[in-house]
């Protein structure tokens, strides 16, 4: 039996609002084990974190650090006491270099003088140590996302922790940055360091982790074991009801195309280009999905058919008539919904509320203003029926939507643009990073909106299982091309999706057939 | 245009820029943390007034300077106070206590002399002497236009080596720049923002307060009311344009200090009154323009260059 490095037991925390988020938890990691924590958003697993990192305090309940009980006041504390942590959106200032990051706060050097050199060397060793390369000396603006990652990682090392938190570490990173974290953790497992790895993707934590605590609303309701570990187990533990991962889908009866893209190039400031003479088209009551390795123009097209991003040659219409001139509200009005890919940027002002968020689209809109005044009868009716229908969870509408979980944030932004009266809907990455309940309900609104109401869904996506569950055509787009399209989604699987994302495989125009 | 007249017109340049080079260096160590000191003007006021007060009291000119210093940090510990602790707006506070260190100053004043003007023939003020440089002040031209200023116009070039040594060579200095670009990661590794917000804050004021003095001890020997004319500002601008780099935001400062000092000269051409006023501000406002366009375009190349670099790393992994 393994040491036990951390023993959290009967953790309990209740909020000043009287929300009970964590009740009597115990949870335990041990030393050269990684411990998968998995849970809905709002399910307890960041609370959990924070009291051990010492951001938050709890009302009852004990920490263990190496069979010792311990007491930990803030996260300086917990650095010391060798919890460390790795936050999801990092902690690194921009404008310093990698050394100057990793030292902050323990700098080397005499006195008050920081001496860098010593800095550039403690980095190096670690780096060395770790087999986390690094240039100490890059400034960290200037290094990718995974790098900055292994920056986050030394820093906390450096300073001799432990048992290390990650925060959804993989949400950022590309499949190849995955593929060396995993390599990286794994190492650190064989070096007795217990590592408690929060993640959403069931596939990475069944990879990389030896055990799993899954929590529900601020309960634990599993452990599970490597040996046990499953898709079915986890995410039956994970939402408390089975998540059919194929879904039954009925016949599509496409209409006329609603979105036409044509001959569209788009060009960067460096020259580089990113969409290279694409044409396709979207019916109404279908959904396409387009699938590629991030990088590959998806994102541009879904910036380019709503406005954020101008096209430097080609065309989009919307219902019949060209966007081309209109600004984004114009566009909007021309029946289009967008759901962004980064919802905290476009998809709603952090800190105004739930009703704010839901009816700023409509400050302009008949139905909910009385010559200039907005009609505030009709406009909370609208808000209460979206909370009923679209399953948000909160306090009050009044609360800012920043409070909320991410999933129910984005149903916050699923609510207004589905019901915005728009007949197109580009959805940009629509259930990334959120739990499997909102994510396996905003799927089933895709289906019902594009099924019976006729909608015309484009859907880009990152996630494989959801493009092809969803999709009646799929797309398979790869530098800035579109390399594939397919119509019977029955004989699509992964590995044939692979060979053309990854540009092994390439079908002739006859092949890809109409793309509408 | 003689080479005596030049003379003459650079030395006048340095001489009006020194108090705006203590302004900038003052709001450069308030910038690499991350916020903008408004407060510069009521830091010189006060700290002008009382060094003028304590000097002609002690007669001790040290004593002076350090009670005009300990002013400025008085008020600026209050600042610091109401800001970081009571999370009263800054800028707002900056503004309203500029706005009561102008009269409060005024009313100090009238107190003790009586008259609301200035404190001449009232307090005997101690001044800061001019200094003859050696070697310098025996090389041509240079040495007419660098030697023989006043002590503070020196003690103000130290500082700006003073002020990059803190910021780029001192832990305390590696922390401003963290908690001024991030200061949740500073706060992460156990840095508190509020207490290196406070010493930047402290650390700026007692740096303006010897620009205050310069121009109650150094160009003058006696306090007159706002007496500072919008130098806090000014010297904002100089450190916000030039990044918050020190040696930048000197250099800066002498740029406006030449476009004052073109004003001043300008009196023999320009006979319009209201336009002469205004001329320094027109001229501050279109270098703003100039220098603002040119480091705009520098960052867009800048960017685009980055951008590239980041592409050719894409490109190679792939």
């Amino acid at each position: 039996m393994a040491k036990e490095l951390l023993k959290m037991e009967g953790i309990t925390k209740i909020y000043g609002n009287g929300f009970m988020a964590n009740k009597d938890i115990t949870f335990t990691v041990n030393e050269g084990e990684i411990h998968a924590l998995l849970g809905e958003n709002g399910a307890g697993k960041t609370t959990l974190m924070k009291i051990l990192f010492g951001l938050e305090n709890c009302q009852q309940g004990k920490i263990y650090l190496n069979g010792q009980e311990a007491h930990i006041e803030n996260p300086l504390d917990a650095i010391a006491k060798g919890v460390g942590m790795v936050h999801q959106h990092f902690m690194l200032v921009p404008n310093l270099s990698v050394a100057e990051n990793v030292v902050l706060g323990i700098e080397p050097g005499p006195g008050q003088i920081f001496d860098k050199k010593t800095a550039v060397r403690m980095t190096e060793e670690a780096s060395e140590k770790f087999q986390l390369k690094v240039d100490p000396n890059a400034l960290v603006r200037d290094i990718s996302v995974g790098l900055k990652q292994k920056v986050e990682l030394l820093k906390a090392l450096i300073r001799g922790v432990k048992v290390l938190i990650l925060d959804e570490p993989t949400a950022v990173l590309t499949p190849q940055e995955v593929r060396e974290l995993f390599v990286q953790l794994k190492t650190l497992r064989e070096n007795g360091y217990g590592i408690i790895f929060i993640s959403h993707k069931l596939d990475e934590v069944m990879e990389l982790c030896d055990s799993a605590t899954i929590l529900r609303h601020g309960r634990v309701t599993g452990f599970v074991k490597k040996e046990e570990m499953n898709e079915i187990v986890l995410s039956k533990l994970i939402v408390g009801r089975d998540v059919v991962s194929t879904m039954e889908k009925k016949e599509s009866t496409a209409g006329d195309t609603v979105l036409k893209v044509r001959n569209v190039t788009y060009v960067d400031d460096i020259g580089k280009k990113l969409v290279d003479d694409v044409s396709f088209g979207v019916r109404a009551g279908e959904i396409v999905g387009i699938a590629g390795v991030e990088g590959n123009g998806q994102n541009e097209i879904s910036e380019i058919i709503t406005g954020l991003l101008h096209m430097t040659k080609g065309t989009v219409s919307i219902n019949g008539k060209e966007t081309t001139g209109l600004n984004i509200s114009q566009i909007r009005k021309l029946g289009l919904a967008h759901i962004s890919e980064d919802r905290m940027t476009y998809g709603c002002a952090q800190d105004m509320s739930i009703y704010d968020n839901l009816s700023s689209i409509y400050l302009d809109n008949p139905k909910f203003t009385k010559g200039v005044f907005v009609n505030q009868k009709a406009l909370n009716q609208y808000v209460k029926d979206c909370i009923e229908e679209f399953e948000i969870a909160c306090d009050s509408e009044k609360s800012p939507i920043r409070m909320l979980s991410g999933g129910n944030i984005q149903k916050v932004i699923v609510a207004r643009e589905f019901t915005s009266g728009a007949n197109i809907i580009i959805a940009n990455q629509p259930t990334r990073g959120i739990d499997v309940g909102t994510a396996s309900l905003i799927h089933r609104l895709l289906q019902k909106y594009t099924r019976e109401k006729g909608f015309a869904v484009l859907l880009i996506s990152s996630d494989l299982n959801e493009v092809m569950n969803l999709s009646d055509r799929l797309l398979i787009m790869r530098d800035g091309k579109i390399a594939a399209q397919f119509t019977d989604m029955k004989k699509v699987n992964d590995e044939l999706m692979g060979e053309y994302m990854l540009g092994i495989k390439k079908m002739t125009e006859e092949e890809r057939g109409d793309l509408h | 245009m003689s080479l005596e007249y030049i003379e003459t017109f650079l030395f006048t340049a340095v001489r009006i820029a020194t108090p705006i080079m203590y302004v900038a260096l003052c709001s450069t160590i308030a910038l690499q943390g991350g916020l903008t000191n408004m407060a510069a003007e009521s830091m010189m006021l006060i700290s002008a007034i009382t060094g003028v007060i304590f000097s002609a009291i002690s007669q001790n000119l040290l004593i002076g300077i350090l009670a005009g210093m300990m002013s400025s940090i008085l008020i600026t510990l209050f600042l610091c106070f109401a800001a970081f602790v009571m999370k009263v707006d800054l800028y707002l506070m900056s503004i309203a206590l500029n706005t009561a260190m102008s009269g409060a100053t005024i009313y100090i004043m009238y107190v003790l002399t009586g008259n609301k003007a200035n404190t001449a023939g009232y307090f005997a003020s101690l001044q800061m002497p001019n200094i003859q440089i050696p070697i310098i002040k025996d090389i041509p031209i240079i040495g007419n236009i660098l030697s023989g200023h006043n002590g503070f116009t020196y003690l103000a070039i130290i500082m700006i080596f003073v002020v990059w040594f803190i910021i780029f060579r001192t832990k305390l200095g590696l922390r401003i720049r963290a908690v001024g670009q991030n200061p949740q990661a500073a706060e992460s590794v156990g840095i508190n923002p509020s207490k290196i917000y406070t010493i930047s804050f402290v650390m700026a004021s007692a740096i303006a307060s010897l620009g205050g003095m310069f121009l109650s001890m150094g160009y003058q020997n006696m306090f007159i009311r706002d007496m500072t004319g919008g130098k806090g500002f000014i010297g904002m601008a100089a450190a916000t344009i030039a990044g918050a780099s020190p040696v930048g935001s000197a250099l800066l400062a002498v740029v406006f200090g030449v476009a004052d000092a073109v004003t001043h000269y300008s009196k023999l051409y320009i006979t319009d009154a209201q336009f002469l006023s205004a001329m320094p501000y027109i001229i501050t406002t279109v270098l703003l323009f100039i220098l603002s366009y040119i480091r705009l375009k520098n960052s867009e190349h800048d960017m685009r260059k980055r951008k590239a670099a980041a592409l050719k790393a894409h490109e190679e992994n792939v």
